[in-house]
């Protein structure tokens, strides 16, 4: 089962449905599926599932960085987790890493710059993305556009984020995280 | 929060709307009219009618012309944002896009120019179960523009039903059709919907229809009890 975490300023809020249905119409297609929001995630919902994928959020929505402490679950996790934008920097927040401001709203060049199972070669991203996570001791970086460090991986975790949305263009990143993280 | 929701009066501008204002406070509709029938971000079908739609759903309406020229409009766009800001106190706006990053990354950056949401909950979702979606909420839509072949003009003006749907899935199975227009395939004006507190009776139309392309046009209506 995967673990859907809804990063939205609230629970059942308007941004559910772009930010998180957009995630289940590609995850439900392999998998059984659970959302919970971030505010409601338990001991148990991280127990019960194989995997865990974090939303992203309206560019304007940071409420979930004010509430960091609520994702130190993290710093125990050995199952996969992906980050999606939102997603990716409260992964960098809780590992210590420092955020910055970049706006990138649109179609992205993404390079590739380490070998990974998710992608291969460079491509074309959707971004929505006001703040970016910098390069850390935790983190190899993946994949960067020309402002920033666009995809990386715990080096010790199965943890992954990317800062575009692959539930908008390059769904089979999901689909590679589903099928072959372990 | 108070939202203002990017609206042409076509099936999903309205259906936007129905999921915003069972979250959120709808505060006003804005309504780009372009004259532009080729624009690649406005709908302009029965664009008019959009005034008796706002009414149906006693909702202010913010509406701004353009010429529809490629960016220009874009201009235009954010001048009527701005002006719902202001008049309404919006903080966030909403849109109907489904599939199309042009438009709503375009909106995106105008949003975050004047400092508010943005909102697309119908983003990514699966077409067929859209049209699903708004039949099982009871909309009444009729097909108001096709441009694309085989769309001819049998479709126009016609109310969309199970039966259309699968005729949809059938052409997009057979040509790539998008079964919700995305890609500027079917234009569609909404009659009724669950917000509508009257609903629209179409008085008189007129069908044109050339070269694979053809528009409904509604020339009088008038809005009806439920």
């Amino acid at each position: 089962m995967i673990l859907v975490v809804d990063m939205n300023w609230k629970p059942e809020s308007l941004g559910y449905y772009e930010f998180v249905m957009p995630i289940l119409v590609v995850a439900e297609k392999l998998d059984n599926c659970a959302v919970k929001h971030y505010l409601e995630v338990s001991k148990k919902d991280l127990g019960r599932c194989n995997k865990v994928i974090l939303s992203g959020t309206a560019l304007r929505d940071k409420m979930f960085l004010s509430n960091s402490e609520r994702f130190q679950w993290l710093k125990e996790m050995k199952k996969p987790v992906l980050g999606i934008c939102a997603g990716m920097e409260i992964i960098g927040m809780v590992f210590e890493a420092r955020l910055n401001q970049s706006l990138e709203i649109g179609m992205t060049a993404i390079t590739s710059v380490k070998e990974n199972p998710l992608f291969t070669e460079d491509f074309s991203a959707y971004s929505l993305h006001s703040i970016y996570v910098e390069a850390s001791d935790w983190f190899e970086v993946l994949a960067q556009s020309t402002k920033c460090i666009q995809a990386l991986k715990h080096k010790t975790k199965p943890i992954y984020g990317v800062l575009f949305h692959p539930e908008v263009r390059n769904q089979e990143i999901i689909k590679k995280f589903i099928e072959k993280i372990n | 929060m108070r939202l203002g929701v990017l609206f042409s009066g076509g099936k999903d501008s309205t259906l936007a709307l129905q999921y915003a204002s069972e979250k959120e406070e709808v505060a006003c509709l804005i309504t780009i009219i372009s004259e532009n029938k080729e624009s690649y971000m406005f709908h302009t079908p029965n664009i008019d009618m959009s005034a008796l739609q706002a009414e149906a759903l006693a909702l202010p309406r913010v509406t701004r012309c353009t010429k529809g020229k490629k960016e220009e409009e874009l201009e235009d766009l954010e001048d009527a944002i701005a002006q719902a800001t202001k008049q309404h106190r919006i903080e966030g706006v909403v849109t109907g896009a489904v599939e199309s990053v042009y438009q709503t990354e375009r909106v995106q950056r105008i949003c975050n120019r004047l400092g508010l949401w943005c909102f697309n909950p119908l983003w990514k979702h699966d077409q067929k179960a859209l049209l699903e979606e708004l039949l099982e909420k009871g909309f009444r839509i009729i097909i108001s523009g096709v441009f694309a072949y085989p769309l001819d003009e049998t479709w126009l003006g016609k109310q969309i039903d199970t039966k259309m749907i699968d005729r949809l899935i059938e052409l997009q199975m057979k040509y790539g059709l998008s079964p919700s227009g995305e890609g500027g395939e079917i234009e569609t004006t909404v009659l009724d919907s669950p917000l509508f507190k009257k609903k629209i009776e179409i008085l008189s139309s007129n069908v044109e229809y050339k070269g694979n392309a053809g528009v409904f046009t509604i020339e009088q209506a008038r809005l009806v009890p439920k």
